[in-house]
């Protein structure tokens, strides 16, 4: 297991202070996505770039070690899953597939679609999110002779 | 053959697009058919409508929720093909 790491303290320290801050913005990004520019798709990039800095400034292995493929694979079905499953709910409770604001809540039309658009965006921050650290592991780890089985699940 | 064929057809589309070029809207103007069909619509009802102040969101989530679930979708499966042929590759 062969330690790849940037050599450079600067950029280990920077990264190392910075990548916190990366992913709060990218939170920050999904959550306000209602009232301001962003959402899911943005957000999602921004918290996968957080970790793609990590797997680059740090080593591969150190990545692997801190996130699991079991996990990744995870938030990548469960970001759809809440997409499609709000759909359904709404289906459920006499509206159309998608239709929100059909949800047993007491709130009214539009705020309930204010929620579920809310619930909507935070799927597809985590199902993008996933998919970028997934593929940006693939591939490196493809590039630098890493084998893919030794990436426990 | 199959060269000039192809630069035959690309010489009669790139034809028919100029030729087509005088029929297009003005850019900016604000009677153009994207701009009178349903956006007046989505700026006066957006927000009572959907609940949330910004109208991309809006159309995005809500009016347009389809298509943003059939994208999430193709992520989704890009991940998931990669996952899978490159963990073919390997064995």
């Amino acid at each position: 297991m062969s330690e790849k790491m940037v050599e450079s303290v600067v950029a280990r320290t920077i990264s190392r202070i910075i990548i916190p801050f990366i992913q709060l913005y990218g939170i920050y990004v999904i959550t306000h996505g209602e009232s301001s520019p962003g959402g899911g798709f943005q957000g999602g990039v921004i918290l996968g770039t957080s970790i793609i800095l990590f797997g680059i400034v740090f080593s591969l292995n150190t990545t692997k070690k801190w996130i699991s493929k079991k996990i990744l694979i995870l938030f990548m079905s469960l970001g759809l899953l809440i997409y499609s499953g709000i759909g359904a709910i709404d289906m459920l409770f006499g509206g159309k597939y998608l239709e929100y604001g059909k949800l047993p809540l007491p709130l009214h039309s539009p705020e309930m679609s204010a929620l579920s658009i809310l619930m909507v965006e935070i799927g597809i921050g985590l199902c993008v999110m996933s998919t970028i650290t997934l593929l940006f592991i693939f591939l490196a780890g493809e590039k630098s002779g890493t084998r893919m089985d030794s990436w426990e699940i | 053959m199959l060269r000039s064929l192809a630069i035959i057809s690309l010489l009669i589309m790139g034809g028919v697009f100029i030729y087509v070029i005088e029929d297009m809207p003005p850019i900016g103007n604000p009677e153009n058919p994207p701009h009178v069909h349903v956006v007046p619509r989505y700026i006066e009802k957006a927000e009572e409508e959907t609940g949330v102040p910004n109208i991309v969101t809006a159309i995005l989530a809500n009016y347009r929720g389809y298509d943003t679930l059939g994208e999430t979708t193709v992520i989704f499966t890009a991940g998931v093909s990669v996952m899978i042929l490159f963990q073919r590759w390997n064995k």
